[in-house]
């Protein structure tokens, strides 16, 4: 958002954070959109603006939530382990949970819930198994802080962190089905990785999966 | 185009009058419109009321697609004049901070309408009213009424202004439940719903404060079973007292803390007796002497009645979301985190059962410490969201936005 407060700065993709510039390239025209952990709102106005989409957001933060509504969004203060359970299923066509996963406090409830909600549901994460991570606590014995997660053990909300192949066994166990998934670097570009290969486990510093549930 | 006198329909439009209607003039003390409804109201409690009187005031000048209307609906002891000066206390209307030209209800781009509610005491039908049976006022022969009830009241003065769909219904408090049944009644006829420090139901403890105003009330002698009228006399003492009990509940301890902590009135020691010693009595007792001139204590038991019958998922099956099936209503949920008459949880409830059926809601809890009192003051950040919520709700609609 610019200093003005406008999101005027958002028309050009080029201007959202790198998974969610890809998250805005999967979603298509006309979707009814739930983006969790929706910040001030970023993506929900640019997939409003030009992809035409119903967008709703879900924010813990009071001053997040207050600048997407006060700039016209729908957006509740709520969080996801809290406020999921309520929505009916196939709500809709896309559930977000861009970056958010690792400070829930039931990651397994709410991946769950998000096929439910969701007829896909886009998750991105960071890669708690990036080889610079390992090497940092493999030769330092500290909590690693690096671009993407970067801040101290004692800030960060981030409570459960997990690797890309932690998180494609929790799929495996709760039976929802990876439809896509795309590695990406620090700066949340695309990276040609297979990523449920051990080296897509090593060098990629997030990943984002599209996913659906079992049931269909 | 504030306190303007008559309404902005052009006269040429064709007005839907479903029932025989007529606009009457209020008495000298109290100006604005009334609507006189012939066919009588079928109330809740099984009662056909009629005729019936609305006293209203309209604020602003509706757009000639009829697409601009905000119905504005106030809280407990409110009234229709929610802006401009009060015929009868000389303040500000109780709404003053949000509607005006420029402000976030802005009467140079909506036609605010605010009515005061059936069973009100400034001009509604209500107890306060003659019995038109009897000539004398209904006091205790009055129907009960309920929040239901002051909405299909509503809805016929909105006919009558040729209103089909309004584009936001508002309100706090009491006037938030009727937002609600408005959306859960009507849900066709209103395009953005904002209730704000409300709730779907009254809760014990709201039951249990009414309980202590209503007993105040019918403990005074004065009030002779409702009948003080016809004995030329007012139950002063006991609507002095609801009232100063009722306020305490609008505040919180921060702020009564703030603007009184324990200081003491016009005097530097206690007087080891019991006049009001200290500051927040004597502010009390104004606030119970000043609503008496302005309030029926009739008026006073049925309005509490309607708010404590209040249960909108009730009369859903138990499940409040199914009040709102369907609904393509834009909704916007406001509390604040000092309230605890209808504390965030309340609210809350409303977003969960909107969000079970999927409906459009936006939810924002503002951080004050001003308590539930906070809806009717200024609050910047409550302003902000809501203007930024009318805004995005105008261009859905296709109005213009600056």
């Amino acid at each position: 958002m610019s200093a003005d407060g406008s999101l005027g700065s958002v028309d050009r993709p080029a201007h959202l954070r790198g998974d969610l510039r890809l998250v805005a390239e999967i979603i298509e025209p006309g979707s009814r959109v739930l983006d969790i952990g929706c910040g001030e709102g970023e993506l929900l106005a640019f997939l409003a603006q030009h992809k035409g989409v119903d967008g709703r957001g879900m924010e813990l933060s009071q001053s997040g939530v207050n600048a997407g509504v006060r700039h016209g969004l729908s957006v509740i203060q709520g969080d996801a382990d809290h406020d999921l359970e309520d929505y009916p299923s196939d709500a809709f066509d896309y559930v977000v949970l861009s970056q958010t996963l690792p400070a829930t406090r039931r990651p397994r409830q709410v991946i769950e819930h998000l096929v439910r909600i969701g007829r896909r549901a886009i998750v991105s994460f960071p890669n708690f198994g990036h080889w610079r991570i390992r090497l940092r606590l493999l030769l330092d014995g500290r909590m690693p802080v690096t671009p993407v997660l970067s801040q101290v053990w004692y800030e960060t909300p981030n409570i459960h962190l997990c690797t890309i192949t932690d998180f494609v066994a929790l799929c495996e166990e709760t039976r929802v089905v990876i439809e896509r998934s795309v590695t990406l670097d620090g700066a949340g570009l695309p990276y040609r990785l297979n990523p449920r290969g051990t080296l897509a486990n090593l060098l990629a510093e997030q990943a984002l999966f599209v996913l659906r549930g079992g049931r269909n | 185009m504030l306190g303007a006198p008559a309404t902005c329909i052009p006269e040429t439009s064709p007005v839907p009058v479903p029932s025989p209607v007529r606009e009457s003039a209020l008495r000298p003390e109290r100006p604005g419109q009334a609507l006189v409804v012939e066919e009588p109201l079928a109330l809740d409690c099984g009662v056909a009321l009629g005729p019936y009187t609305i006293a209203y005031q309209t604020y602003g000048r509706l757009d000639p697609e009829r697409a601009n209307a905000i119905l504005v609906c106030h809280a407990l002891t409110g009234d229709q004049y929610a802006a401009g000066r009060h015929p009868v206390t000389g303040k500000p209307g109780w709404w003053e901070t949000l509607v005006g030209p420029g402000k976030v209800l802005d009467t140079e781009r909506y036609f605010l309408i605010c009515a005061n509610v059936l069973g009100g005491c400034m001009g509604s039908t209500g107890p306060l009213e003659p019995n038109p049976r009897t000539g004398k006022p209904w006091g205790l022969g009055f129907p009960v009424i309920t929040v239901a009830d002051m909405v299909r009241a509503q809805v016929k003065l909105i006919d009558h202004l040729g209103i089909e769909s309004l584009f936001c219904v508002t309100g706090g408090s009491m006037g938030g439940m009727q937002v609600l049944q408005w959306a859960a009644s009507f849900p066709e006829r209103v395009f953005a719903a904002v209730p704000i420090a409300t709730a779907a139901r009254h809760s014990a403890q709201n039951i249990a404060f009414h309980e202590v105003g209503r007993q105040a009330i019918m403990a005074d002698p004065n009030w002779a079973q409702g009948n003080y009228h016809e004995l030329g006399r007012r139950p002063e003492r006991g609507l002095a007292v609801a009232r100063m009990a009722a306020h305490i509940t609008y505040l919180s301890e921060p702020a009564l803390h703030r603007k009184f902590g324990r200081n003491l009135q016009d005097r530097d020691q206690l007087t080891y007796g019991f006049d009001a010693d200290f500051q927040v009595e004597n502010y009390l007792r104004h606030q119970g002497i000043s609503f008496v001139e302005r309030f029926d204590a009739n008026s006073y038991l049925y309005i509490t009645r309607a708010c404590d019958y209040f249960d909108l998922a009730a009369e859903h099956g138990g499940v409040l979301a199914n009040a709102f099936r369907g609904t393509r209503t834009r909704f916007c949920s406001i509390s604040f985190t000092s309230d605890w008459l209808y504390p965030t949880a309340e609210n809350r409830a409303i977003v969960h059962a909107l969000n079970a059926v999927a409906a459009n809601v936006s939810f924002v809890e503002i951080a004050t410490d001003k308590g539930h009192d906070a809806f009717l003051l200024e609050e910047p950040e409550f302003f902000a969201t809501l203007r930024g919520f009318l805004d995005g709700c105008a261009r859905h609609r296709g109005l213009a936005v600056p």
